[in-house]
C-alpha cells in the first residue's frame, strides 16, 4: 500500500479546510489592526481588545449569555439525561414511538418556529420575557441533543452492571449514582459541553424569547454589525473562537489520553497473565 | 493447582436421598413466559443445603432464567420459589440473601478492584475497618492480594474472573449463583478454576448453584445435575448417574459421547432382557429389568469406551457386532474407531492408546469385531 496522500487527496484537503476555516482566519487577523475601518490593513495592534474591556454593553451581553448558556445546559443535560435512560431500557412502551419522535423533533425543526411557538407559549401565560424565558427556551432545544449523546454512550452499556449492583444489596436509585451516571459520564459531561455551545451561540431563539433587559451577546453583535462593523466585534468573536477551540480541544486530548492509557493498561494485563 | 480427587469428601453427603430432608431452595411449580415463549414450562426442583447444584443445557434451555428468577431479576408468571422457608414473591434483588457472578463478570468498571469487592459490604452499612479486614480476606482467598489497587481493565480474563468471585463472595451469602462462571477463560486456566471452585465451595460451607452448558464443567463439579430442555427437566441426578444410566436418548445423547440402536424386545427374563436391533442385525443382552413389552420398540445405549474392538471373533452369540473400520479419530490418550456395520450404521469405539507402539495397529478398511458386557449398555425407553 502507497504511504502519503494523491495530489488530489492534498487538493480536496486543502480546499476544504480553506472553505471552513478561511473566513474566521480573516475574522482574527483584522481584530489586531490598527485602522478603524475593517477592510483596510492599517499595521498590528491590540487596542481594540482594551477597548473591548471598556464597553460595558458588550461586556454585560458577555456574562448574560455565559449566565444562560450554563443554567440551560445544567438543566437541559438532566432533562436529556433522564429522557435517554427512558428511550434507551424500557423496551417497548405504549407510545415509545410518538416520545422518541417528540424528543428528536426540535432537531430538525427550524429556529423560527421553534422561536416563535416559544415566544407565542410565553405570550399566553402572561410571562415577561428576559433571562428565565431565553434559559427555557435554550433548555428546550438543546436537551434533545443531549439526549442524543447520552443515548449513544448508554447503548454500549452493559445491563449486568445495575443487576450486580443491585444484587449486592443496592437500592435501584443508589445504583443509578454510583454505578450507571459514573460510567455514562463522559456522555453526560460531553452532552452539557454540547449543550453550552448551542446556547452560547444561538441568536434566533434567543431574539424571539428575550425582553428588554436580556441581551446576549450574539443579539448584540447582530444589531452593532448592522450600524456598522467595527473591529472591536472582530476581537470579541477571536475570543468566542478562541474559548470554543480551547474547550474542544481539551476535550477530545483528554478522551484519546484516556483511550491510548487504557488500551495500553489492558495489552500489559494480558501479557502479564 | 494440581488436580486432586474430590470424591472421598463428599462420599456420605446425599441429602437428597432423605425424604425428611427439608430442601434449602425449592422452585415449586415455576412457569415464566417471554411473550409466547415458554422459558420455564411447570417447573420444580429441590435443592438441599451445602450442595453443589448445576442446571445443564444448551442455549435457550430455560437454565439462565431460572437462575434469574432466583435473583430477582424475573419475576415468575406462575408458581413460587422458596429460600430457607421464605417465599421470595416479591422480594427485590437486592434484598434477596443471595449473590450471583455474572458471565460477563460485570465488575464495576470505574472501580478498583479493592472497591469492587467493598461494594456489597458498604451496601450493609459494615464499619469501615471491618470492611478493609474482609476485602484482605476476600482477595488472598483468591489470590489477588497485590492487584488491590488496579482497575479492572488492568486484569487478564483469569484475574477479572476471580475478583467477580471474591466480590460474590464477600458478603458470604447463603446461596451463590454462578452463570457460566469459566465460559470466557482457555481450557488450561478452566480446569484449574474447576478445582479451586469445588474446594472453595466445601470450605465455605455455602450453597453453590451453576449454570452451565458444559456438560464436563458441571460433572466435575457438582454434587447433583439437572439437565434441562425446552423449560423442563429432563433428568436430576449425581454425574456418574447421568453418564452411566441416562433416563432417557436426549440426557444420553447431550452428555458425552454414546452408541445408539434402535431395538425391538424380544424377552424378558427378571433381571435379564434379550433385544434385537434390526438395522445392525445384532442380538442384545442387558442386565436390566425393562418395563416395555414384548415387540415394543427401545434403545439401546452404549458408551464407546464400554465397546471393545479386537481382530479376534469374540465368543457368545449375543452383544457382537462385525463390521469396517472407516475412521479414527486420534486424541493422543484415546483414539476412537468408526466402525461401519452392515452399509449405512457406524458404532464408536473408544480405545486408550495405552503404547506408544502397537505390534498390529487396526487401520481403515480392516474387518473388526465390537464386542460389550451385558452390563455395559442401557436400555433407554424414551
Amino acid at each position: 500500500m502507497r504511504k502519503g496522500a494523491s495530489w488530489f487527496n492534498v487538493t480536496s484537503l486543502v480546499l476544504g479546510f480553506a472553505f471552513l476555516y478561511l473566513p474566521i482566519v480573516l475574522l482574527v487577523i483584522y481584530s489586531f489592526n490598527e485602522s478603524r475601518l475593517v477592510t483596510v490593513w492599517g499595521g498590528f495592534s491590540t487596542k481594540w481588545y482594551v477597548e473591548l474591556l471598556s464597553n460595558q454593553q458588550l461586556l454585560d451581553a458577555a456574562w448574560v449569555t455565559v449566565r444562560v448558556a450554563f443554567f440551560s445546559a445544567t438543566l437541559a443535560t438532566a432533562l436529556g439525561t433522564l429522557a435517554a435512560i427512558v428511550l434507551a431500557r424500557s423496551g417497548r412502551f405504549v407510545g415509545r414511538t410518538l416520545f422518541s419522535g417528540m424528543v428528536y423533533a426540535p432537531l430538525v425543526m427550524p429556529e423560527v418556529i421553534l422561536g416563535l411557538s416559544l415566544l407565542l407559549l410565553f405570550v399566553a401565560v402572561d410571562q415577561a420575557r428576559g433571562f428565565w424565558t431565553i434559559m427555557i427556551a435554550h433548555t428546550t432545544f438543546a436537551m434533545c441533543y443531549v439526549a442524543v449523546v447520552v443515548q449513544s454512550r448508554l447503548a454500549g452499556f452493559d445491563r449486568a452492571l445495575e443487576e450486580a449492583a443491585q444484587d449486592l444489596g443496592c437500592p435501584p436509585l443508589r445504583t443509578f449514582f454510583s454505578v450507571t451516571l459514573p460510567i455514562i459520564l463522559p456522555g453526560v459531561i460531553a452532552g452539557w459541553m454540547l449543550a453550552f455551545t448551542l446556547s452560547l451561540d444561538d441568536l434566533v431563539i434567543a431574539s424571539f424569547t428575550t425582553g428588554p433587559e436580556a441581551t446576549t451577546l450574539p443579539m448584540k453583535i447582530y444589531s452593532q454589525v448592522r450600524l456598522g462593523v467595527t473591529p472591536e466585534i472582530n476581537a470579541v468573536c477571536t475570543i468566542l473562537v478562541g474559548l470554543v477551540t480551547v474547550i474542544v480541544v481539551t476535550a477530545s486530548i483528554v478522551t484519546k489520553r484516556q483511550e491510548v492509557l487504557k488500551e495500553r493498561d489492558m495489552r500489559q494485563a494480558e501479557a502479564q497473565a | 493447582m494440581a488436580k486432586k480427587p474430590i470424591g472421598p469428601i463428599r462420599r456420605d453427603f446425599a441429602p437428597w436421598d432423605d425424604p425428611q430432608a427439608r430442601p434449602y431452595i425449592e422452585f415449586r411449580n415455576v412457569t415464566k413466559k417471554f411473550g409466547d415463549f415458554t422459558a420455564v414450562d411447570n417447573l420444580s426442583l429441590k435443592i438441599h443445603e451445602r450442595e453443589f447444584f448445576a442446571l445443564l443445557g444448551g442455549s435457550g434451555c430455560g437454565k439462565t432464567t431460572m437462575m434469574r428468577m432466583l435473583a430477582g431479576f424475573e419475576t415468575p408468571n406462575a408458581g413460587e420459589i422458596f429460600l430457607d422457608g421464605q417465599n421470595l414473591a416479591g422480594v427485590p434483588p437486592h434484598r434477596r440473601p443471595v449473590n450471583m457472578m455474572f458471565q460477563s463478570y460485570a465488575l464495576f468498571p470505574h472501580m478498583s478492584v479493592e472497591a469492587n469487592v467493598a461494594f456489597g459490604l458498604k451496601q450493609e452499612g459494615m464499619p469501615r475497618a471491618e470492611i478493609a479486614g474482609r476485602v484482605e480476606e476476600m482477595l488472598s482467598l483468591v489470590k489477588l492480594q497485590d492487584f488491590a489497587k488496579r482497575k479492572p481493565h488492568q486484569l487478564s480474563g483469569g484475574q477479572r474472573q476471580r475478583v467477580a468471585l471474591a466480590r460474590s463472595l464477600a458478603k458470604k451469602p447463603k446461596v451463590l449463583l454462578l452463570d457460566e462462571p469459566l465460559g470466557a477463560l482457555d481450557r488450561k486456566l478452566r480446569e484449574e478454576t474447576q478445582f479451586e471452585l469445588t474446594d472453595l465451595q466445601q470450605d465455605l460451607g455455602m450453597t453453590f448453584v451453576i449454570v452451565t452448558h458444559d456438560q464436563e464443567e458441571a460433572m466435575t463439579m457438582a454434587d447433583r445435575i439437572a439437565v434441562m430442555d425446552k423449560g423442563r427437566i429432563v433428568q436430576i441426578a449425581t454425574p456418574s448417574e447421568i453418564y452411566e444410566v441416562p433416563n432417557s436418548r436426549f440426557v444420553a445423547d447431550f452428555i458425552g459421547d454414546i452408541n445408539l440402536m434402535e431395538c425391538k424386545v424380544v424377552a424378558r427374563n427378571g433381571e435379564m432382557t434379550k433385544l434385537h436391533a434390526p438395522l445392525f442385525d445384532c442380538a442384545i443382552e442387558v442386565a436390566q429389568s425393562v418395563e416395555a413389552g414384548i415387540g415394543e420398540t427401545v434403545w439401546f445405549a452404549i458408551r464407546p469406551e464400554k465397546v471393545r474392538i479386537s481382530f479376534d471373533e469374540p465368543e457368545g452369540p449375543a452383544n457382537r457386532l462385525t463390521g469396517e473400520v472407516w475412521d479414527i479419530g486420534y486424541l493422543g490418550d484415546v483414539s476412537i474407531y468408526h466402525t461401519h456395520i452392515a452399509e449405512e450404521e457406524t458404532v464408536r469405539a473408544t480405545v486408550a492408546n495405552r503404547s506408544r507402539v502397537v505390534e498390529r495397529p487396526m487401520s481403515w478398511e480392516d474387518k473388526v469385531w465390537l464386542s460389550w458386557d451385558r452390563d455395559a449398555g442401557v436400555v433407554l425407553t424414551r
